[in-house]
C-alpha cells in the first residue's frame, strides 16, 4: 500500500506537467523518485547505520545505548518513537527522539552534549541514524500522543502558539502554508495540521529519506528548515520550540499508522 | 507590542474570544526567545519582534473580528507609499522575472543566501498567473488573465499596486506578504508586478 501511495503520487506529479514546456529539475526528481521506488528506501542504510550506533559500545564509558528509555522502558523501542514527545520524569522535560538520545549518550555514555549532538545538520549523521532506527521500530504502530501529563499539555499549546506565531519579513507563521487543506507551493502539496487525516499522511512518513536533499531528514532537521524558509532565524537544536511544535504537530496526528522511514521531495 | 496587548484584551472581551490565555502567550513567547540563541539583537528586531498586525493575526488565528479586521485594514493603508515618480505601471518583464525568482533573504548558518542576492516576488509560489507556467502554487487565487479581465483604468492601476504593496490593507490577516511594507519588494519593483499582470502586452493577459 505505501508503494502504491508513492507510485501514485509520481504518477500525478509526472501527469501535473504536460509535454510542453517541461521543467528540468521537476522531470529529474520524478526520474529519481522512479527509481527509488525500484531500488528500495536509501533510510534503510540509515537504518542500519543507526542499528550499529545503537549497539556498539561508546563514549567515555564505553557503553551501548541498548539500555536507553525512549519512554517505555530501558531498550524497549517497539512502538516507542510514535509515542514521542514525552514527558521524561528523570530529566523533568518533555522530550523528542533527538533530544532523547541526545541525553541517554550523555548519561550512559558519558559524552558531552556538544559531542552528542555534533554535526547533526549534516547528511547522515549519528543522530540521524539513530533517529531512523529507532523510528524504523515503530513501523505499523499507531501515532498516540495522550499528552496527559501537564507538561505535555502545556507544551502542546505552546506549539500552538507557535504554529500561528507571524513574523519577519514576509510575515509567515507554520499555518500560512500549512492551515488550509489541498495547497500547494509550485508542484509540492501541502499538508493541513488542522485536518487530522492531512496531519496522519504527513507525519507517518517521518523521518524521511528526501530526494532533493540526498539524505534522510529528520523531522526536527525539517522544522529548522521550515523555518529557514519562513526566514526566521534558525532555531536551536534540541530546542523547545521545536519540541513544542513536534507535539502540536504528531499529536494532531494521532491514530495515523506510522509507515516507517519514508521518502519525500 | 504593550498597547496592542489591551487593544486585544479589550476586544476579546467584547468579540471572539482570543484562542489561548495570557499565561500561555507569554509562555511561549518566553520558549521563542530561548529557542533562537543564535539570532543577533538586530536579527531578532527584524524577524522575531512582531509588529501590531502580526500580533493580533497570531492571536486570533488570521480570523479577527470584525472590529480588528477594519482597525487593521486602516493602519496598513495610512503606511501605503509610492514610487517616487508616481508611475504604478512598470515594466511587465521585469515583473515577469520577478514573480520567479525565489530566492533572497535567507539567514543562518546552514543555507544562508550570499549578501547582496536578489530577492524576489516568489509569485508562483502562490499563484498561477501566466498560464505556461504550469508550476505554479494554489495558495492564493488564480491571476491568469489579470487584466484581461480587469482592465487596467487607473483605479485598478491603483488597486493593484497597493494589494501587492500590501495585502492586509485590503484584507486584514491575508496569508500574502505585504511586499512593500515590509521593505521585501522596492515600490519600482512592485510597479513592474503590476504591469506583469496588467500590461495587455504581458504573457498574463495572452
Amino acid at each position: 500500500m505505501p508503494h502504491l501511495h508513492r507510485w501514485l503520487t509520481a504518477a500525478a506529479l509526472a501527469l501535473a506537467i504536460p509535454a510542453a514546456g517541461q521543467d528540468k529539475s521537476a522531470m529529474d526528481e520524478i526520474m529519481k523518485y522512479r527509481q527509488m521506488l525500484e531500488e528500495g528506501n536509501p533510510a534503510e542504510l540509515m537504518e542500519l547505520k543507526g542499528e550499529e550506533l545503537w549497539t556498539m559500545p561508546r563514549g567515555p564509558k564505553s557503553t551501548t545505548l541498548e539500555r536507553c528509555d525512549l519512554g517505555l522502558g530501558p531498550g524497549k523501542l517497539d512502538g516507542a518513537y510514535a509515542q514521542l514527545p514525552r514527558y521524561f520524569a528523570d530529566t523533568a522535560k518533555v522530550q523528542d527522539a533527538e533530544s532523547r538520545l541526545v541525553t541517554c549518550m550523555v548519561v550512559l555514555q558519558g559524552l558531552t552534549l556538544e559531542q552528542a549532538s555534533a554535526g547533526w545538520y549534516k547528511p547522515n549523521s549519528d543522530i540521524e541514524a539513530l533517529v531512523t532506527y529507532v523510528a524504523a521500530q515503530s513501523k505499523g504502530y499507531k501515532i498516540d500522543l495522550q499528552a496527559s501529563h501537564a507538561k505535555e499539555a502545556e507544551m502542546y499549546a505552546i506549539g500552538e502558539e507557535i504554529f500561528w506565531r507571524r513574523s519577519g519579513p514576509l510575515d509567515f507563521s507554520c499555518a500560512t502554508c500549512h492551515s488550509l487543506d489541498d495547497r500547494r507551493i509550485r508542484l509540492q502539496d501541502l499538508p493541513n495540521f488542522q485536518n487530522p487525516a492531512s496531519a496522519q499522511s504527513s507525519m507517518i512518513n517521518w523521518p524521511a529519506y528526501r530526494v532533493s536533499q540526498s539524505a534522510v531528514w529528520t523531522m526536527e532537521r525539517r522544522l529548522i528548515d521550515c523555518i529557514r524558509q519562513m526566514r526566521w532565524p534558525e532555531p536551536d537544536f534540541l530546542s523547545e520550540a521545536i519540541v513544542s511544535l513536534q507535539v502540536y504537530l504528531q499529536r494532531n496526528a494521532n491514530g495515523g499508522r506510522m509507515q516507517g522511514p519514508g521518502i519525500k521531495r | 507590542m504593550r498597547t496592542c496587548i489591551l487593544i486585544a484584551a479589550t476586544f476579546s472581551a467584547v468579540a471572539a474570544p482570543a484562542f489561548a490565555d495570557e499565561a500561555t502567550r507569554q509562555r511561549a513567547e518566553e520558549v521563542v526567545r530561548q529557542s533562537f540563541s543564535s539570532a543577533t539583537p538586530q536579527e531578532w528586531a527584524e524577524r522575531m519582534q512582531q509588529d501590531e498586525a502580526q500580533a493580533l493575526c497570531s492571536l486570533y488565528r488570521n480570523s479577527p473580528p470584525p472590529e480588528v479586521a477594519e482597525k487593521i485594514v486602516s493602519a496598513q493603508h495610512r503606511a501605503m507609499r509610492y514610487p517616487d515618480n508616481g508611475k504604478l505601471m512598470g515594466d511587465w518583464k521585469e515583473g515577469e522575472k520577478l514573480a520567479a525568482i525565489g530566492t533572497g533573504g535567507h539567514i543562518g548558518k546552514l543555507q544562508p543566501d550570499p549578501p547582496g542576492r536578489r530577492k524576489g516576488g516568489n509569485c508562483y509560489a502562490c499563484h498561477l498567473i501566466a498560464p505556461q507556467e504550469v508550476a505554479a502554487g494554489t495558495i492564493g487565487p488564480s491571476l491568469t488573465a489579470y487584466g484581461r479581465l480587469r482592465g487596467n483604468s487607473p483605479e485598478t492601476v491603483k488597486y493593484t499596486y497597493e494589494k501587492i504593496y500590501n495585502a492586509q490593507a485590503y484584507l486584514a490577516c491575508s496569508l500574502m506578504p505585504r511586499f512593500g511594507h515590509n521593505g521585501w519588494l522596492t515600490p519600482k519593483e512592485i510597479a513592474d508586478a503590476v504591469a506583469f499582470l496588467l500590461d495587455p502586452a504581458s504573457p498574463v493577459n495572452k
